[in-house]
C-alpha cells in the first residue's frame, strides 16, 4: 500500500468507527449516567430490569462526582446527555433553566407506582419547579450530628447537645480535656458550604433576597449563624484546614475530633473504622437547634432521576425510573450504597427500624428546608461561600468583610438573573 | 530561476490543506474569543445565543476587581519566576556536567534525566499526589531520615505550590538540558584553548566565554519555558483542584473553571485574553533584556 | 577523585530522576492498601497484577487505551501529510507575499492555544462534533511548529535535485512524493514522535471536548478515575504505568532523532 493509501484508509477508519456506535443487535439501548458508587451499584441492578424488559439494553457509565457538574453540562452543551440520568436535586433548576430535562408530570400521573404522596414531603418539593415536577427521588440524604459517647461523656454530656449553646459548650469542654494537644472537638470543614448553609437556616435566614435575585448573607439572621461558627474556629475547637484529615473515619475513631456533621453515606464506613473498643462508643443524632432544644433544620439532599428532554426514549426511560422507584430496588440501593430510600413504604423495612444509627435520620427528615431554586445556587455554594468562609476562618478577613463580599460576588453572580427576569419572557424560575 | 504558474499553482494547492486548517481551527477561534470577551455568553447562552448580551469592557474591568483572579495571576507568576530559573539553573547544571568530553556512560545519563519530560504530565501528576502523601508518602519518609517533620505537602498553602513546582523542574529539565547541551557543543574548543594559555581559570572561562556564548540558547529556553509555565494546568487540577485557600490556582485553570465549570464563558474568555497579553509583553521583554546585553 | 565524586553525583541525581517511576511500578504490583502503610514499601511484598486486571476487565481501560493509540496515530498521519506539504511549498516554491504569509504564521506561535478552546468547542459543538473523534483530530491537523520544522529540514534539499526531476517531467505532486519526503525522512520521523507525544499526553482540550467515558483519552480517563479512586494508590499506580509505558518505550526507541528534534526547533527560535 502506498502512502496516500494509507492516509485514505486510515480517514475510512475514523468515519466508519464514528458511523458504528449504538447498534446492537436490534435492542433499544438507554443509557444511563450515575455517579460516584450509585453509578456502580446500578449495573448491578441492570441484569434484573433486562430480564423482566427483554427489548431494552441499559448502558451505565460512572462519573465522579467531583466532577459531575461539568461533565453533565457540557454532555448538554454537546447534545451528549445520556437518555436518563442521576442529578444531585440542587441541580435540577440548572438544567430545567436549560431546558435539558423533561416535566414528568403526565408521567406521573399515570404512573402506577410513583405517587408525590410516597415520598417525603420536603424532598419531593427539591424537585418542583412551579408546579412541574422534574425529577423523581431516587435516594435522600440530610445531614445529622455523629459523635463519640465516649468522649462527649468525658466533657460531662450524657445526651448529644441539643441547641447551639451546648453544642458550643460541650466542644470547649471536649477542648480542655486534650490541653495542648492537636485534637478538637468537632470537624466542621470549610470546603463544606452545606455546614453554613445549614446553620443560616436554623437561624431563620433567607440566604438570597428579592425573588432570588441579591443575595442576603450580611442580613443579621445569617451573620449570627456565620460569626457562631466562627467561634469553633478561632477557639481551636475545629480544625480549620481539611487536608489534615485524609479519612474522617479514621480520625474519628483516633478522637482527632469528637463529632462531625454529615450524611448517611458515613454509617457504613464509620461501622468499620469504629471497631472492638470503640464499637458501640459513637451514635448519630438530629442536629440542635438554635435556641430551646428541639431538633434544627438541616437539608433535604439526595439525588433524583431525570429524563433527558431529548431522548427518543422517553418510554423506555421512564420504565427504568419506576423499576429503580420499586420499594424492592430502593432497598437493594440503600444494600449496596447505603443511600436512604427515598420511598416511606421502604423505611418501614426491618433494615431500618432494627438499625440504631438511622433513627436520627429518618426523624431529621421531618426538619428540612429546600434551597433556593435557580440555576446559580451551585456556583454561589461550591466557589463563594466556601471561599469566604475559609478565608474567615483562617482570619484572611474578618466576619463583616467576609460576607460584603460574599454578597457583592453573589450579587454579581445574580445579575444575569435579574436581567432575565426583567427581559427574557420565557425565563422559567420565577 | 523562473518559475513557470503551473508550479506556483501547486505551491498553492499544497498549502491550501494547512492553512485552511489553521485558519478555520485556529485564526477565527482567536477572533471569535476576542468577540466572546466583549459579551456576557454563559450558561444560559447555551441554549439560546440571544441570552448573551455585548456588555463592553465589563469583564476585563471586573477581572480587574476579582480577588481571585489577582491570586491567580499572582500565583502563576510565582511559579514562572520561581519555577522558571529554577529549572533553567538545574537544566544548566546538568548540561554542564554532562559536557565534560572525558565522561562515560553521558548518553544514558542524558536519557535518564530526559525520561520526566517525555511521559504524560496526569500520570506523573497523580504519582507525585501519593508521593507527596503527608502520611504514607515516600518524600515525607525521606525527609525523615534528615529530621524534618511531617509535612502537608499538598494541604498546606504554604507548601502546595513549592510542592508543584518541585514536581514541575523534575518533569522539564531534561527538556533545557537538551537545549544547553546542543548550544555547549556549538562554542568553538579554540577559545576556551585560547582562554587557557591567557591563564584564564575555570569559572573565568566559563563566565566569560561560556555564559555569553550561550546568551541566544538562553533566551529560547527563558522564552519556552516561561511559555510554558505560564500555562500550567493539569498539575493544580490533578493535585490540588487550585486549593488549599486557592495557593495553586493558576489563570488556565481559573479560566477553566469560569469557563468549562460555570460556563461563564465571556468572562473565561477574557481571562484568557489576558494571559496572552502577558505572555506577550514577558517575551517581548526578554526580547529587550537580551538585546541591550548584546551590546554592553 | 573528582571523578568519583562526579559519577556518585550523577547516579544519585539519576537515582532521584528514576524514583517517581521505580515507586509507581513497585506500587502499581501490590495488593489493595499496601502502598498505603508507614513505613513506605519500596518494593511489593507479594506481586499481582490485580490492579492491572481491574482496569481492563472492570474499568474498562482498554477502550481508553485504543483511543489514544488511534488519535495519536491518526493526528500524526494527517498532521504530518499537511504540515510537509505547507512546508515543502514554503521552502521550495516562490509565490507573491510567501515570506510576509510565513512571518504571520510564526508570530502566531505565541498565541496560547486556551485563547482558541472556547469557540472552538462551541463550533464544534454546532457541528456536532464534540464527543468524537474528530473533536481531537482536527484542532490537530496542521500546526505552525510542524510547518516551520519542515521547512527549515527542506530548505537543505538541493534546488538542483528538484530541477532535475522537472526535467525529466515529473510532476510537483510526484516530486514532493519521489524527492523531497524520502530525503526529509529525518525530520518527518523526529515531528512523528512529537506529534504523537503530544496527542497522547495532551489533557485540558480532550477534557473539554470528549464527554463520554467510551471516548476518553487515557489522562482524561485517568484523571477521571482519581476522582473515585483517591484511596486506591495501588490502582491508580497501575493506570499510570499503562499510560507513560506507551511513549516512554516510544521515546527509548527513536530517542536520537526526538532528541536532534529538540536540538533542531532550538536553533533557530
Amino acid at each position: 500500500m502506498t502512502k496516500t493509501g494509507k492516509y485514505i484508509f486510515s480517514i475510512l477508519v475514523i468515519i466508519f468507527l464514528t458511523a458504528c456506535t449504538n447498534k446492537k443487535n436490534n435492542k433499544i439501548v438507554i443509557k444511563f449516567w450515575g455517579m460516584g458508587v450509585e453509578g456502580e451499584a446500578v449495573s448491578r441492578l441492570i441484569p434484573e430490569f433486562e430480564r423482566q424488559n427483554p427489548t431494552i439494553k441499559v448502558e451505565v457509565q460512572m462519573i465522579p462526582w467531583t466532577a459531575a457538574q461539568e461533565k453533565l453540562i457540557s454532555a448538554y452543551a454537546s447534545d451528549n446527555l445520556p437518555d436518563i440520568f442521576q442529578l444531585g436535586n440542587t441541580w435540577i433548576p440548572q438544567f430545567v433553566a436549560l431546558d435539558a430535562i423533561q416535566n414528568l408530570n403526565p408521567k406521573v400521573k399515570f404512573s402506577k407506582n410513583i405517587s408525590s404522596l410516597n415520598y417525603f414531603k420536603g424532598i419531593w418539593e427539591t424537585n418542583l419547579i412551579g408546579k412541574a415536577v422534574y425529577g423523581i427521588p431516587w435516594y435522600i440524604d440530610t445531614r445529622v450530628l455523629f459523635y463519640r459517647k465516649d468522649i462527649l461523656k468525658k466533657a460531662g454530656y450524657d445526651k448529644p447537645p441539643q441547641n447551639w449553646t451546648e453544642l458550643i459548650d460541650v466542644s470547649k469542654k471536649i477542648k480542655t480535656l486534650y490541653k495542648n494537644e492537636d485534637k478538637y472537638a468537632i470537624y466542621l470543614p470549610t470546603n463544606d458550604w452545606s455546614i453554613f448553609v445549614i446553620f443560616g437556616l436554623q437561624a431563620g435566614a433567607s440566604l438570597l433576597k428579592d425573588n432570588n435575585s441579591y443575595g442576603n448573607f450580611s442580613s443579621r439572621k445569617f451573620k449570627r449563624a456565620f460569626s457562631y461558627l466562627m467561634k469553633f474556629y478561632y477557639n481551636k475547637l475545629a480544625p480549620v484546614g481539611f487536608s489534615e484529615v485524609n479519612n474522617v473515619y479514621q480520625a474519628m475513631a483516633q478522637g482527632y475530633f469528637a463529632m462531625y456533621i454529615s450524611g448517611p453515606w458515613n454509617v457504613k464506613e464509620m461501622k468499620e473504622w469504629m471497631k472492638g473498643k470503640l464499637k458501640n462508643e459513637w451514635m448519630t443524632s438530629p442536629l440542635p437547634a438554635p435556641d430551646s432544644a428541639g431538633i434544627g433544620l438541616s437539608l433535604p439532599g439526595g439525588s433524583s432521576l431525570v429524563i433527558n428532554k431529548k431522548t427518543k426514549y422517553s418510554k423506555e426511560s421512564w420504565k427504568f425510573v419506576e423499576f429503580l422507584s420499586s420499594p424492592k430496588m430502593q432497598l437493594e440501593i440503600y444494600k449496596l450504597t447505603n443511600d436512604l430510600p427515598a420511598l416511606k413504604k421502604a423505611w418501614k423495612d426491618s433494615i431500618f427500624t432494627n438499625n440504631k444509627y438511622m433513627k436520627a435520620f429518618y426523624e431529621q427528615l421531618g426538619y428540612t428546608k429546600p434551597l433556593p431554586k435557580i440555576t446559580e445556587w451551585e456556583q454561589i455554594a461550591f466557589s463563594k461561600i466556601q471561599q469566604y468562609a475559609e478565608y474567615a476562618a483562617r482570619r484572611k478577613m474578618t466576619i463583616d468583610e467576609a460576607l460584603k463580599h460574599l454578597d457583592a460576588d453573589v450579587n454579581k453572580i445574580l445579575e444575569k438573573r435579574r436581567w432575565l427576569l426583567k427581559n427574557a419572557k420565557d425565563y422559567k424560575l420565577r | 530561476m523562473k518559475l513557470k504558474n503551473s508550479t506556483t499553482s501547486a505551491a498553492y494547492i499544497f498549502l491550501t490543506p494547512a492553512l485552511s486548517a489553521i485558519f478555520i481551527f485556529f485564526f477565527i477561534p482567536v477572533l471569535a474569543a476576542f468577540i466572546m470577551s466583549f459579551t456576557d455568553f454563559d450558561i444560559y447562552s447555551l441554549s439560546d445565543f440571544g441570552r448573551a448580551r455585548f456588555i463592553g469592557f465589563d469583564n476585563y474591568l471586573q477581572l480587574f476587581n476579582d480577588p481571585l483572579f489577582w491570586k491567580a495571576l499572582a500565583n502563576t507568576f510565582y511559579y514562572v519566576l520561581i519555577a522558571g530559573p529554577l529549572s533553567i539553573f538545574v537544566s544548566l547544571s546538568a548540561a554542564l556536567l554532562l559536557n565534560d568530553k572525558l565522561l562515560k556512560f553521558k548518553s544514558i545519563f542524558r536519557l535518564t534525566y530526559f525520561m520526566p519530560v517525555v511521559t504524560t504530565l496526569v500520570a506523573v501528576a497523580i504519582v507525585w499526589r501519593f508521593i507527596y502523601h503527608p502520611k504514607f508518602g515516600i518524600l515525607n519518609y525521606l525527609l525523615g531520615f534528615f529530621g524534618i517533620g511531617n509535612i502537608d505537602w499538598l494541604g498546606d498553602p504554604h507548601y502546595a505550590l513549592p510542592a508543584i513546582i518541585l514536581m514541575s523542574v523534575w518533569k522539564n529539565f531534561g527538556y533545557n538540558m537538551i537545549i544547553f547541551i546542543a548550544g555547549l557543543q556549538n562554542i568553538p574548543e579554540y577559545l576556551y584553548e585560547a582562554a587557557t594559555l591567557d591563564g584564564a581559570n575555570k569559572w573565568q572561562q566559563f563566565k566569560n566565554i561560556t555564559l555569553p556564548m550561550l546568551a541566544p540558547t538562553t533566551l529560547f529556553i527563558t522564552i519556552i519555558t516561561m511559555i510554558g509555565f505560564f500555562q500550567v494546568f493539569a498539575e493544580p487540577y490533578i493535585m490540588t483542584q487550585g486549593g488549599p485557600l486557592d495557593s495553586t490556582l493558576s489563570i488556565v485553570l481559573y479560566m477553566y473553571r469560569e469557563g468549562f465549570r460555570w460556563w461563564n464563558m465571556g468572562y473565561s474568555a477574557a481571562i484568557a485574553f489576558v494571559l496572552f497579553l502577558i505572555i506577550l509583553i514577558a517575551t517581548i521583554i526578554q526580547f529587550k533584556i537580551q538585546k541591550k546585553s548584546a551590546m554592553l | 577523585m573528582k571523578k568519583f565524586l562526579l559519577y556518585t553525583f550523577l547516579i544519585f541525581t539519576a537515582f532521584l530522576t528514576l524514583l517517581p517511576f521505580i515507586w509507581m511500578l513497585s506500587a502499581s504490583l501490590m495488593n489493595d492498601g499496601h502502598a498505603s502503610v508507614y513505613p513506605p514499601r519500596f518494593l511489593p511484598d507479594a506481586t499481582t497484577f490485580i490492579q492491572y486486571k481491574r482496569l481492563f476487565t472492570r474499568l474498562n481501560l482498554s477502550r481508553n487505551f485504543f483511543n489514544s493509540l488511534f488519535l495519536s496515530i491518526t493526528v500524526t498521519i494527517v498532521s504530518l501529510l499537511f504540515n510537509s506539504l505547507a512546508g515543502f511549498a514554503f521552502a521550495k516554491y516562490k509565490f507573491a507575499g510567501r515570506d510576509k504569509l510565513f512571518n504571520i504564521l510564526l508570530s502566531t506561535m505565541i498565541i496560547p492555544a486556551q485563547v482558541t478552546m472556547l469557540p472552538l468547542f462551541l463550533m464544534l459543538k454546532s457541528f456536532g462534533l464534540i464527543n468524537t473523534y474528530f473533536a481531537i483530530i482536527i484542532p490537530g491537523m496542521a500546526n505552525v511548529f510542524g510547518i516551520f520544522l519542515i521547512r527549515q529540514y527542506v530548505m537543505s534539499i538541493p534546488d538542483s535535485l528538484i530541477e532535475a526531476a522537472r526535467i525529466e517531467g515529473a510532476s510537483e505532486f510526484q516530486i514532493y512524493r519521489k524527492i523531497i519526503l524520502p530525503l526529509a525522512t529525518p525530520i518527518l520521523v523526529t515531528l512523528a514522535i512529537f506529534s504523537f507525544l503530544g496527542t497522547w499526553n495532551d489533557f485540558l482540550w480532550p477534557l473539554i471536548s470528549l464527554t463520554d467515558n467510551s471516548m476518553y483519552t487515557l489522562p482524561v480517563a485517568l484523571a477521571n478515575l482519581m476522582g473515585e479512586h483517591t484511596q486506591d494508590p495501588e490502582l491508580m499506580m497501575a493506570g499510570s504505568v499503562i499510560t507513560i509505558l506507551p511513549v516512554l518505550i516510544i521515546f527509548l526507541a527513536l530517542q536520537k532523532y526526538y532528541i536532534k528534534g529538540i536540538m533542531m526547533g532550538s536553533v533557530k527560535g
